[in-house]
């Protein structure tokens, strides 16, 4: 922290500070009593598993909830912020974990949604690439939000609200899309925010960058405020402990196991290019054993798309000889067929790709098993069946649930997370695809998904897993390749890769056997 | 010939109101099936109120009212409530039909004095053109004057990108704290305005008198019509022509004794809207940018 900010904080109380908030939904008590201050100049992480209450809390300070008792004071002074227009007059912005950006529009026309009335489009436009500029975050003005990555989408977040000349940043699990660089540039960025004397509140699951950003943390737990601690001297597993209450079983980086039967090939995958916005896929070559977790690391928007749905089958190419599952070529069968094949697949997206929201989970059961003939007896549900199914994968999975078959929508990220996974290890697939298995979810999980895989691959099946968190690709990858530009890598045994080389390949250089075409 | 072209562009008016009030509404997000209703309401009040004050201004401005009217109450179910918009359309226009039968029931067989026609001095001499375009009654400007606006507003003003952000997202745009369901009220109040302007249009000017389901689809028609504009404003008038012209062909056909059925004429602008659905569908970034992805989707506040 500066000098300046040092002293900002001796002079003047909190910049933003909340006494015994409570907010409840129905019998559901979301933030419990919850005390908090963060001073100018500070960067101050909301630390917690999901359900812990970051959410409500914030969203109590952005004004999109009202507390129904405690106490809001803003430089001191009581106020009342009753809804986001408020909060951004008073000072306050906020970038969501899911973007609220509007797809039709273009970027401009998104940023000026959420700046007061009264300026042009054109003095508008040429503040966004002013700001853009002078952080290196750059974003054409009129291109349209659906024809954006999400890395560049978060960009227009992270510029909307820069915009609008903040006094408090809140900034809720910023890092989650974005490469270890663009999260450094951004680390560079709210580090010159504090020492303007700007506050920011910083919600990440991820400690290393919790404990390399910010000076103080506040802890949540089920709802309360567990304890604020200064960040200096304190360890990741320390951290965590606060957050889940018990010890973290820390994952040691995966030996490759003894020479194993393959049972995965991808032999010179080639995907043409759909549309200006996609990625071509060239030369794809993947070799999983028995017993192997293969890891493909990657910045988001180098082909993990196109690569994850040419391995689950939605997407097929006309040739045949370019997949195997155990020596059975599948290069054209679709999605269901490949099931019947026992390969399971765990997308990246929960709601509405790995399952589907507005059913139950015991539906969600079936869905990945109708083509097993699982569940389903001349063509008439199982219904006692499906139930017990989903029963017992939130069983095993310690899938939390709040009602006996509750819809899919009602869990938790980390819930359905640990449900969609549990579905597809309970069948035992010889190849489970999977991509991003812990994004967005909270540390327990996290660690308990990560574990079920490890746990898998040491049954005998075969692992290929596409992730953007490099930490997860070390912790339970036993080789590792990376995915640029639509070419993946030679896979390299995990012990012999640094992360610095792998970040090397993931920015582009193929130095380090990778195959430049 | 003029005669026919004046009466395609005669018959395109209501639609042209109808549809653009539709198609602000659901550019905000909200489908409301109801225009036929609304447009019947819009009708009858006309009516009866220029039979009552013997002036068809004051029947414009009952008109417009009534179609207001009308769509609050779509907008209590179908906002306030957060019932489904389709079928609260669905019941709006029947709803619409019954009750402008009631309320027409006396003015069945009467006769009212249609709206003058205000002839623009100067162009209207422009040789062939001129008493086609610039000699027309005052609702008939009105409607491209109105379409005119519409587009400026939703493309060129801030309240315009507010109403088409909240039909885009409206948990976004909630989350911005634009007022959802404020917006959606105004841009449905708007729409039923609009269609009770295009109802009114029938008895003031088309036909001077008053008959139950005296709208004859047009309604649908207009609804078919968005979708063909796919939601554009200036589509409103290319499409509005095609249709108007479409329904005078008809006419003017049976008239004639042609002998393809009148029926097959009027599925005609339905098979058109339905090869437009195709080629939206067929083309992504179309259809990304244009149609608001919220339409017919509730909207319920979490707070």
């Amino acid at each position: 922290m500066s000098k300046s900010s040092n002293s900002s904080c001796s002079k003047l109380g909190p910049l933003l500070e909340a006494v015994g908030i409570t907010k409840s939904f129905g019998d559901f008590v979301a933030n419990d009593d919850v005390s908090f201050s963060i001073h100018a100049g500070e960067i101050h992480a909301l630390l917690g598993e999901n359900g812990a209450g970051k959410s409500t809390f914030v969203k109590i300070a952005y004004g999109l909830l009202q507390p129904d008792t405690g106490q809001l004071f803003w430089n001191g002074k009581p106020v009342f912020i009753n809804g986001p227009q408020h909060a951004r007059k008073l000072g306050i912005g906020m970038v969501f974990q899911h973007f609220s950006l509007f797809d039709a529009l273009t970027v401009a026309e998104n940023i000026q949604l959420a700046m007061p009335p009264g300026e042009t489009m054109a003095s508008l436009s040429s503040r966004i690439s002013s700001i853009s500029k002078e952080y290196g975050i750059g974003v054409d003005p009129d291109a349209r939000i659906y024809n954006l990555s999400v890395g560049q989408q978060q960009r227009v977040e992270i510029i909307r609200c820069l915009l609008q000349d903040p006094k408090l940043l809140i900034m809720d699990e910023p890092t989650s899309v974005l490469t270890p660089q663009e999260t450094e540039q951004l680390f560079s960025v709210l580090r010159r925010f504090a020492d303007n004397g700007l506050a920011v509140l910083f919600i990440s699951h991820k400690l290393d960058e919790i404990r390399a950003l910010t000076s103080r943390a506040t802890v949540l737990r089920r709802g309360q405020n567990v304890g604020s601690v200064a960040i200096k001297g304190q360890t990741n597993s320390k951290l965590a402990e606060m957050m889940i209450g018990n010890k973290v079983k820390n994952v040691a980086r995966q030996k490759a196991p003894a020479k194993s039967k393959l049972l995965f090939e991808v032999k010179n995958l080639y995907r043409p290019q759909e549309s200006a916005f996609s990625v071509t896929l060239r030369n794809i070559s993947i070799a999983a054993n028995a017993g192997e977790i293969f890891g493909i690391a990657g910045i988001a928007g180098n082909g993990q798309g196109e690569l994850m749905s040419a391995l689950i089958g939605e997407w097929r190419g006309s040739d045949s000889g370019v997949m195997f599952l155990d020596g059975v070529d599948v290069s054209l069968k679709n999605p269901a067929e490949r099931r019947v094949a026992r390969m399971g697949f765990i997308p990246e997206e929960r709601n509405g790709h790995a399952a589907v929201p507005s059913m139950s989970l015991a539906e969600n059961a079936l869905l990945t098993s109708h083509s097993i003939v699982e569940l389903v007896r001349h063509g008439v549900l199982d219904l006692s069946g499906m139930k017990a199914k989903a029963g017992e994968i939130a069983k095993d999975f310690d899938v939390r649930l709040p009602e006996a078959n509750p819809l899919a929508s009602s869990l938790s990220g980390g819930n359905l997370q640990k449900f969609v996974v549990g579905r597809e290890i309970i069948k035992v697939p010889k190849v489970l695809i999977v991509s991003q298995p812990t994004w967005g979810v909270d540390v327990g999980a996290a660690v308990f998904i990560r574990r079920a895989m490890l746990d898998l691959a040491a049954e005998g099946s075969a692992i290929v897993m596409i992730s953007q968190d490099l930490e997860e690709i070390f912790a339970i990858s036993h080789r590792i390749a990376v995915l640029h530009d639509g070419i993946l890598s030679d896979a390299e045994p995990a012990g012999n890769l640094t992360a610095k080389k792998v970040g090397l390949l993931m920015g582009g250089s193929h130095a380090v056997g990778g195959k430049s075409v | 010939m003029e005669a026919l072209i004046l009466t395609v562009l005669l018959t395109s008016v209501p639609l042209i109101f109808a549809a653009t009030g539709e198609l602000v509404a659901e550019r905000s997000g909200v489908l409301n099936l109801g225009v036929e209703g609304m447009m019947l309401m819009g009708a009858v009040s006309a009516f009866a109120a220029t039979s009552i004050f013997g002036n068809p201004y004051m029947g414009i401005l009952a008109g417009a009212l009534a179609g207001a009217m009308t769509a609050a109450v779509f907008s209590l179910f179908a906002l306030g409530l957060a019932t489904n918009q389709v079928a609260t359309g669905l019941a709006l226009t029947i709803f619409g039909s019954g009750l402008s039968g009631l309320v027409g029931a006396p003015y069945v067989g009467g006769t009212v004095d249609g709206l003058p026609n205000l002839a623009i001095p100067i162009l209207v001499d422009v040789p062939i053109i001129g008493n086609l375009l610039f000699n027309h009654d005052i609702m008939a400007y009105l409607s491209i004057g109105v379409l005119m606006l519409v587009a400026w507003f939703l493309n060129r003003t801030r309240a315009g990108l507010v109403l088409r952000a909240v039909g885009n997202s409206h948990d976004s745009a909630h989350a911005l704290g634009y007022r959802v369901l404020l917006v959606r009220f105004g841009a449905v109040s708007f729409g039923g305005l609009m269609a009770g302007l295009g109802g009114a249009y029938l008895p003031l000017m088309l036909t001077p008198h008053w008959s139950e389901g005296m709208t004859a689809g047009r309604g649908w028609i207009a609804l078919a019509l968005v979708v063909f504009a796919s939601w554009i404003p200036s589509r409103i008038l290319i499409g509005a022509l095609l249709f108007g012209g479409i329904t005078i062909m008809q006419l003017a056909g049976q008239a004639r004794g042609w002998t393809v059925p009148s029926q097959m004429l009027s599925m005609l602008p339905y098979i058109a809207t339905i090869i437009v659905l195709v080629l939206i569908a067929r083309n992504r970034d179309f259809a990304l940018a244009n149609s608001p992805a919220c339409l017919g989707r509730l909207f319920i506040s979490n707070k």
